[in-house]
C-alpha cells in the first residue's frame, strides 16, 4: 500500500487521481498507523514552510516521516515535500526543518520574478529508476519562491535553471523528490507516478518495457 | 529555461462555453469539458474557467463542472467569477482548482487577497483586474480599474492596485483589458508593460488577442509573462499548438511537447 500525507495544507485530489491511474492501493491519510503500514510514502505540499512543519507535528508525522525515511521505504517528496527534508528554510523568518539532509531552502534572488511559476525543464544529473521514459530535459510545472540548496551535492538528481542552477529533484537511496508538481505536468510528470508505482510495488516498470500507454 | 504559458480561458454560463464580446455573453462555443481535455492534448500550459454569471444558483453547475474538470486534467487549472469569501475560495480549491482568481470582490474588500494568501497561500490568490482607458479632464488618459464584469468604473488605477495586490499577497496578476475584449483588436501593451515594470509576480495578458501577433506582442512588448486568451482557440482559428509553434519561431521560449 502507498500511504500518501495529508496534514491538511489542501487539496491532494490531483496526487491521489494520478495515483490512481496506476494502483488502487493506497490511501490518502492522517493517521500515523497508516503510513507505519504502508510500503511506500507520498508526501505532496504546497504552500509555507512554517505551516507545512506545523501540520505534520499536529498530526503527530513528523518524527514518522523521517523513520520512514531511514526504514527504506519508498518515499517520494513533492514540492514541500523535498524542502521539508533540508536542515531550515529561510520562509517564514527561519523555519527549522526536518534535517535529513543538511542544507538551507532559499528564496530566488530579487530581481526575479517571483514565484518562480510554469513549465521549466529538468536536467537529469544521476541515473534512477523514477526516470525511467523521460527524457532529458523534459518540462515540468513549477510555482514555488523557495529552492533547495543542500551542503550535499551529489543529492542533485535533476537541475533546473531560473536565475539560479537549483535543484529540482533531489534523490538518495529510498529518497526522490522534486520541487516540481508531477501531478500537474500532463504526461511527463505521470510517468514519475507510474515509476514511483512500479517502485513501491516491486515490478519492473511497464514504462521501461515500452509497453506504457498514457492513460 | 522557464517557458512562456499559454492560457486558454474558457469563459462559462449555464455549464456552456461562451464567446465573450465586450464583456456581454452571447454566442456558445462549446462544451468546457470537451474543449478542457481538447486544449490539454495540444499542450496548452494551463487552463482558466471564468464563470461570468456566477448567480447563486448557477454557482453550484460551475463547481460541479470544476470538480468534472479537474479529474481529467494534469495541468493547472484557474477559476474565477464570483469569488467573493475565503469560503468561496475553500470550495473552488476543494473542488480541484490550483488557483482562484479574484476580481470585483478584491476591490469591494483588498483584505480578501491577504486572506487568500495566508489561507491557501500565494500561489494560489490570483488577483485579476478589468481595465479601461478613461479620458480625464485634463485631457489625460488614466488606466481606470472596473468592476461586475467591466460594467463599473472605480476611482483606482491599474498600476497602484497590482501594486496594492502583491503587497497584500497576490501571487500573480492578470491584466484584463476591457477596450480590447473579446474585439480582438489586441492587448493594451502599454498598460502591460506599466504593470510588469511595477510588480515582481508573473502577470497574465488578457483581452483581446484575435491574431498571433497581437500575442507576440504581448510577450515581446507587453512584457507579459503569460497570455491568456479565449476566442482564438474556441473556434479553431489556431490550436494551441499552433500559437506555440508561431511564437516559438520568434523566439519565445514554448514547451512544444
Amino acid at each position: 500500500m502507498i500511504a500518501i500525507i495529508d496534514y491538511g495544507a489542501g487539496n491532494l485530489r490531483s496526487v491521489s487521481r494520478a495515483v490512481a491511474l496506476y494502483t488502487q492501493d493506497y490511501v490518502v491519510t492522517q493517521d500515523p498507523a497508516d503510513v507505519e503500514r504502508a510500503a511506500a510514502v507520498i508526501l505532496p505540499g504546497v504552500g509555507a514552510a512554517g505551516d507545512t512543519i506545523r501540520g505534520l507535528e499536529r498530526h503527530g508525522m513528523t518524527e514518522l516521516v523521517k523513520e520512514t525515511i531511514a526504514s527504506g521505504k519508498p518515499y517520494f517528496g513533492i514540492c514541500m515535500g523535498l524542502q521539508v527534508l533540508l536542515t531550515e528554510s529561510e520562509e517564514d523568518g527561519g523555519t527549522p526543518c526536518l534535517d535529513i539532509y543538511p542544507g538551507t531552502v532559499r528564496r530566488f534572488p530579487k530581481g526575479l520574478t517571483v514565484p518562480h511559476m510554469g513549465w521549466n525543464q529538468v536536467r537529469q544529473a544521476q541515473a534512477h529508476p523514477m526516470f525511467a521514459g523521460v527524457p532529458d530535459e523534459a518540462y515540468f510545472y513549477f510555482v514555488h519562491s523557495y529552492y533547495t540548496d543542500p551542503d550535499d551535492a551529489t543529492l542533485t538528481a535533476g537541475a533546473t535553471d531560473y536565475g539560479v542552477t537549483f535543484p529540482s529533484v533531489l534523490a538518495h537511496e529510498n529518497v526522490f523528490a522534486t520541487q516540481f508538481h508531477p501531478e500537474k505536468s500532463a504526461a511527463m510528470g505521470l510517468r514519475l507516478y507510474a515509476n514511483f508505482v512500479a517502485w513501491a510495488t516491486g515490478v519492473k516498470s511497464r514504462v521501461q518495457s515500452g509497453a506504457h500507454t498514457e492513460p | 529555461m522557464l517557458t512562456t504559458r499559454i492560457i486558454p480561458c474558457l469563459d462559462v454560463h449555464r455549464g456552456r462555453v461562451v464567446r465573450g464580446q465586450q464583456f456581454s455573453a452571447d454566442k456558445d462555443a462549446g462544451d468546457p469539458i470537451e474543449l478542457a481535455v481538447r486544449y490539454n492534448e495540444q499542450s496548452a500550459d494551463e487552463l482558466v474557467y471564468y464563470d461570468i454569471t456566477a448567480s447563486a444558483e448557477e454557482r453550484g453547475i460551475f463547481q460541479d463542472l470544476v470538480e468534472r474538470t479537474a479529474d481529467q486534467l494534469f495541468i493547472p487549472l484557474t477559476v474565477g467569477g464570483g469569488i467573493r469569501t475565503p469560503q468561496d475560495m475553500r470550495r473552488m480549491l476543494q473542488a480541484g482548482a490550483d488557483k482562484v482568481s479574484i476580481n470585483t470582490a478584491a476591490v469591494d474588500n483588498p483584505n480578501l487577497i491577504n486572506a487568500g494568501a495566508e489561507g491557501f497561500g500565494s500561489q494560489c490568490t490570483v488577483l485579476s483586474m478589468d481595465v479601461k482607458r478613461v479620458p480625464q479632464a485634463d485631457g489625460t488618459i488614466k488606466w481606470h480599474v472596473f468592476t461586475h464584469g467591466g460594467r463599473r468604473q472605480t476611482d483606482g488605477e491599474a498600476v497602484p492596485w497590482a501594486v496594492e495586490g502583491v503587497a497584500r499577497g497576490a501571487g500573480e496578476i492578470v491584466v484584463n483589458s476591457i477596450d480590447a475584449d473579446g474585439t480582438l483588436a489586441g492587448y493594451d501593451l502599454e498598460l502591460l508593460a506599466a504593470v510588469c515594470a511595477a510588480v515582481d509576480v508573473p502577470v497574465v495578458a488578457s483581452g483581446g488577442g484575435g491574431t498571433l501577433d497581437h500575442l507576440f506582442d504581448a510577450l515581446d512588448k507587453g512584457h507579459a509573462h503569460a497570455v491568456l486568451a479565449a476566442s482564438i482557440f474556441h473556434y479553431e482559428h489556431f490550436t494551441v499548438r499552433d500559437v506555440k509553434e508561431y511564437l516559438a519561431a520568434k523566439g519565445i521560449p514554448m514547451r512544444l511537447s
